[in-house]
């Protein structure tokens, strides 16, 4: 009751202030008159009464202000005016309010942007319960690590079971990814998923929502088709079907063993909506791995494709586990002697990486350095802000010292101040939220492919509270300042203070802010100038082969027509010929794996001549007119052709380097070799080799990893089911897509065509993650030049304003103009100079960190260095221009009457 | 000048407008005098905290306001009891005599 009397009361003031003020006019009245009249029945005569009772009510304007600081109303009443106030002001010097605002919104929406995406992907703990006790495991081998074949986790997984309650892992998982496509229930549609060991929820902590878990007995060979779904494939594909469980789903499977079931696949479980796979945010479902654990030698089982996880028993740490598995390794290498040979040799080793850390290795370095430049753009954002805020003080110092003067409070200054400083911090921070989540959107969208956790990345509102504070905390400080010192000085030396009187130390305190800018602003420029030369250099490196005008497009087949070797040969055979046919096609070929498209399948070779080391390389299988088509050049002897088909002696091509190494300058032809299963089984054939050809770059620009054998693949083991086709187009490669697509569909229609892509956008997005920091830092260094730039100009041109009288009397005395504006010039000049000089000295620290997005040039390059510092030149030399020039057109006659 | 404290005891103010106004309806100055009359200039109240209690009073419902003539027909600002504020007024005073009697008691003891 009261507090709506409260409230309806203070409203009734809010809306009609001029009626409440005269109620309380017309009530001040009464009462004097009252008093007064009171005073003439007591017998005072009516002058006297009249100004005793106006004693008796004391300073009316005094008692008016009294009643009226009562009620929220008034409180409101008087912030509203500051507000208005405020409003006034920033409208009145719109260029400073908008520098301000743009300054702040730059800063916090960039910080806030960067820290949103880096805060997930780097430090917050994996969405899963104990999730410090999650790893990754690999195979050490020649000093790296390697994915984990079948036969190896198998072995570490009975070792770890037999060990019970006291084996190092509470769970062991392997996966791989599978590309089902889902039948029936409209259009078909091809499904990310993978392919996982009975544990793999277990590891991560998970179970299903609905349903059922794998179990070790889904998981063995020819096992039942089961598939647990996703949230959100649940809800897309299958409308949230309450009673999915136990249905009957057509997938069809393009996995290389076919199950006894077919492509008819039994529901069994669905994810929460909150699981986050973060190994695989792809994956829609889930169906067990059902590897063969009789592990037959020449199977899949012994290839290195395996992507191993497991959760640590409590009380083992990555170290403890390392060392238990390294026991029982001997044993491994013993038991599987001859599984290991025919992939690249045993392991030397485990390595057990924190799962965090593997998933977020390939990018910590870009992250960071991108952490770095975007806290550099914030302190330049803070420094330009109080830079800004010192110059609008000291040109109030006048209005202040006035403002005292007339009687306001030191409190009602600050008061006024703070309300400025909040609305212009209030302004910029929907700016920047602005800004801060067009950059979130922008960060996931081009982001590299290799960014772990992209779902998890939103706008962090800690980090936007903090970014806003702590640029607003620092501009509020500065800018509440001139009101201390109006209200703390004398008003009267304020009034008298005029533009020829500002103090010294202020000046000193912005021209370090301007030299400390420049320098901040060199570092960025230089970061982003080391980063272009290496990308540049990178660019430049050559692949191996030449990547203009290749088109490549992934073919898989699937389905049961093509469960035998001739099978599938045949349809890879026909399609080749539909390809090369097509007008505009030069040559076609088929690969196993692409270079630079992120294929990788490596296996080992054993030469004749050295019994004893073998090679791991990449393996291609490739049709006779891969290597014209790719363009690699041949060095020594023949290149595949028609003849080398099944049952002709094995031939092979070799890569230069590895031929150089092996054979010292000697022609290697004729020189015999056995390579992945047939390794060490002296039942196997030999094969020869015919050749060597160019060495090609296969995982990266930046990777020298240039060991290679071709074979064809019809004398290769197995036929591949996963092809790349090649076509060297005679004009753009892209343009061929569809018409590829059709020829190898006229073939047979249901085959899937994924990965379609010219081969120069394969090379360009193999350096995603340099070009994605590089990008940024283009970004924040053009940001952190225009910070600078403003900064100078700032200075300078408050500091002509300032001079103006100074200026029209060296005129006056006879100065040119010339001679004035290389004044200013000079001025200006010497600060950016000395700002270049300390950047250099930050810029050499700040490459350090920088070394491992760099390539192929020094982190001291000259080039960079002298580019940036001639930039930083010209651009301050341009922001001193317009002062100085407006300075030198002072009239002497102006200034000298200026005050 | 007068230099003995006319100040009202804080936390009072309330109370003595509250029984002065508990006799009839009063303005502003009315009030003032009354209270310095019957107190026998023991009190003196300050316009401007006598016209900001009034309208603290009135936000909490305890008084109400009207503009009436006055006897010697002028338009004056009265201020009247409401239902509220006489129970207000019985929950105040016995706090009052309550508080009262136990200062008068601690004083006693030391006399």
């Amino acid at each position: 009751m009261s507090l709506w009397r409260h409230f309806t009361r203070g409203l009734r003031t809010l809306a009609r202030p001029a009626a409440a003020d005269d109620d309380l006019a017309d009530e001040l009245q009464q009462f004097v008159d009252a008093a007064a009249s009171d005073f003439i029945a007591q017998g005072v005569p009516p002058e006297e009464a009249r100004r005793r009772a106006q004693r008796e009510l004391g300073n009316a304007v005094a008692v008016r202000d009294q009643v009226r600081s009562y009620g929220w109303e008034n409180v409101m009443s008087d912030f509203f005016g500051d507000l208005r106030y405020a409003l006034r002001q920033l409208r009145n010097h719109a260029g400073f309010s908008f520098t301000a605002i743009l300054i702040l919104a730059l800063g916090i929406g960039a910080s806030t942007a960067i820290f949103s995406a880096v805060n997930p992907i780097l430090f917050k703990a994996l969405p899963y319960p104990h999730a410090e006790r999650l790893t990754t495991i690999f195979e050490m081998k020649g000093g790296g690590s390697r994915l984990v074949s079948f036969g190896f986790f198998y072995g570490m997984k009975n070792f770890n079971a037999e060990k019970g309650g006291s084996g190092p892992f509470e769970a062991l998982a392997v996966y791989r990814a599978w590309q089902p496509a889902v039948m029936g229930l409209g259009q078909p549609e091809r499904l990310e998923g993978q392919r996982v060991s009975a544990e793999y929820f277990r590891v991560l902590g998970a179970i299903p929502v609905l349903g059922r878990d794998f179990q070790a007995a889904d998981d063995v060979h020819h096992g039942p088709n089961l598939v647990i779904l996703s949230d959100r494939l649940w809800r897309r594909r299958f409308n949230s079907d309450p009673a999915i469980i136990g249905r009957k789903i057509n997938l069809e499977n393009n996995s290389s063993q076919l199950s006894a079931g077919g492509d008819v696949f039994t529901v069994i479980g669905v994810m929460p909506a909150g699981f986050e796979n973060v190994l695989a945010p792809e994956a829609e479902l889930w169906s067990p791995l059902q590897y063969d654990a009789a592990l037959p030698p020449r199977s899949a089982v012994w290839g290195h494709h395996l992507q191993t996880i497991g959760r640590l028993r409590e009380g083992f740490t990555r170290q403890s586990a390392t060392g238990e598995l390294e026991v029982f390794l001997p044993t491994l290498k013993q038991m599987y002697a001859k599984g290991f040979a025919e992939a690249g040799g045993p392991a030397e080793g485990v390595i057990i990486d924190s799962m965090q850390n593997s998933l977020t290795a390939g990018v910590r370095p870009g992250l960071l350095a991108v952490l770095g430049a975007v806290v550099l753009v914030l302190i330049i954002a803070c420094v330009n802000v109080t830079n800004l805020l010192l110059a609008r003080g000291a040109q109030r110092r006048g209005e202040f010292a006035m403002r005292a003067s007339l009687g306001a409070e030191p409190r009602r200054l600050v008061r006024q101040l703070l309300t400025e400083s909040l609305l212009l911090a209030l302004i910029a921070g929907v700016c920047a939220l602005a800004i801060a989540q067009a950059g979130v959107k922008a960060i996931v969208a081009l982001g590299p492919a290799g960014l772990p956790r992209l779902d998890a990345i939103r706008l962090d509102s800690a980090v936007f509270l903090f970014a806003l504070i702590v640029t607003s905390v620092v501009g509020l400080v500065v800018g509440v300042m001139p009101a201390f010192n109006a209200s703390h000085s004398d008003p009267h030396t304020g009034l008298q203070q005029n533009s020829r009187t500002s103090s010294h130390s202020h000046q000193f305190t912005r021209r370090t802010l301007v030299v400390s800018e420049v320098g901040l602003a060199l570092v960025l420029l230089v970061s982003a100038g080391l980063l272009l030369r290496s990308l540049e250099r990178l660019f430049s490196i050559d692949p191996g082969f030449d990547a203009s005008h290749l088109l490549t497009m992934q073919v898989q087949e699937s389905g049961d027509r093509y469960v035998s070797d001739a099978a599938r040969a045949r349809f890879f055979k026909e399609s080749l010929q539909a390809a090369s046919q097509l007008p505009g096609v030069l040559s076609a070929a088929f690969t196993n794996q692409l270079p630079l498209s992120g294929d990788y399948e490596v296996y080992g070779m054993e030469f004749e001549a050295f019994p004893n080391d073998d090679e791991p390389a990449f393996r291609y299988a490739v049709t006779p007119e891969y290597i014209q088509t790719m363009r690699i050049p041949l060095r020594r002897g023949r290149l595949l052709d028609e003849n080398d088909r099944a049952g002709a002696p094995v031939a092979v091509l070799i890569s230069e380097s590895l031929a150089k190494r092996k054979f010292a300058g000697k022609d290697p032809a004729g020189q015999r070799v056995r390579m992945g299963p047939g390794m060490h089984q002296s039942n196997a054939p030999w094969a020869t080799i015919v050749g060597v050809v160019g060495d090609v770059k296969q995982l990266s620009l930046a990777t020298n990893e240039p060991d290679a054998f071709y074979t064809t693949p019809e004398q290769w083991a197995w036929v591949d089911n996963v092809e790349t086709l090649i076509l060297r187009t005679r004009g753009d490669a892209s343009a061929l897509a569809p018409a590829a697509r059709a020829a190898i569909w006229s073939i047979d229609k249901d085959q899937p065509i994924v990965r379609v892509a010219t081969m120069q956008s394969l090379v360009t997005t193999s350096e995603a993650e340099r070009r994605f920091a590089l990008m940024l830092f283009e970004t924040f260094a053009i940001v952190g030049l225009i910070l600078a730039a403003t900064g100078i100009y700032g200075v300078l041109a408050g500091s002509v304003t300032e001079r103006t009288r100074e200026i029209g009397v060296r005129s006056a005395l006879g100065a040119s103009r010339g001679s004035i504006l290389s004044l200013i010039l000079q001025q200006g000049l010497t600060l950016a100079g000395m700002g270049i000089a300390i950047g250099v000295v930050g810029a050499l620290a700040a490459s350090q960190a920088l070394r491992s997005l760099m390539f192929g040039i020094s982190r001291l390059d000259p080039v960079t260095y002298l580019a940036v510092i001639g930039l930083l030149f010209v651009v301050s030399a341009l922001a001193c221009w317009l002062p100085a020039w407006r300075a030198a057109r002072v009239d002497p006659v102006v200034a000298l009457r200026a005050e | 000048m007068d230099d003995q404290n006319t100040d009202v005891i804080q936390g009072t103010l309330d109370l003595l407008i509250l029984k002065t106004l508990s006799l009839e309806p009063m303005h502003g100055f009315g009030i003032s005098r009354r209270v310095e009359q019957i107190s026998r200039g023991v009190f003196k109240i300050n316009p401007g905290s006598l016209l900001i209690a009034l309208q603290r009073l009135e936000r909490a419902g305890w008084i109400d306001s009207e503009w009436k003539q006055t006897e010697n027909s002028r338009r004056a600002k009265f201020y009247s009891l409401t239902r509220a504020g006489t129970r207000q007024l019985e929950l105040e005073t016995a706090d009052w005599t309550r508080r009262a009697s136990a200062i008068e008691r601690l004083l006693k003891v030391e006399g």
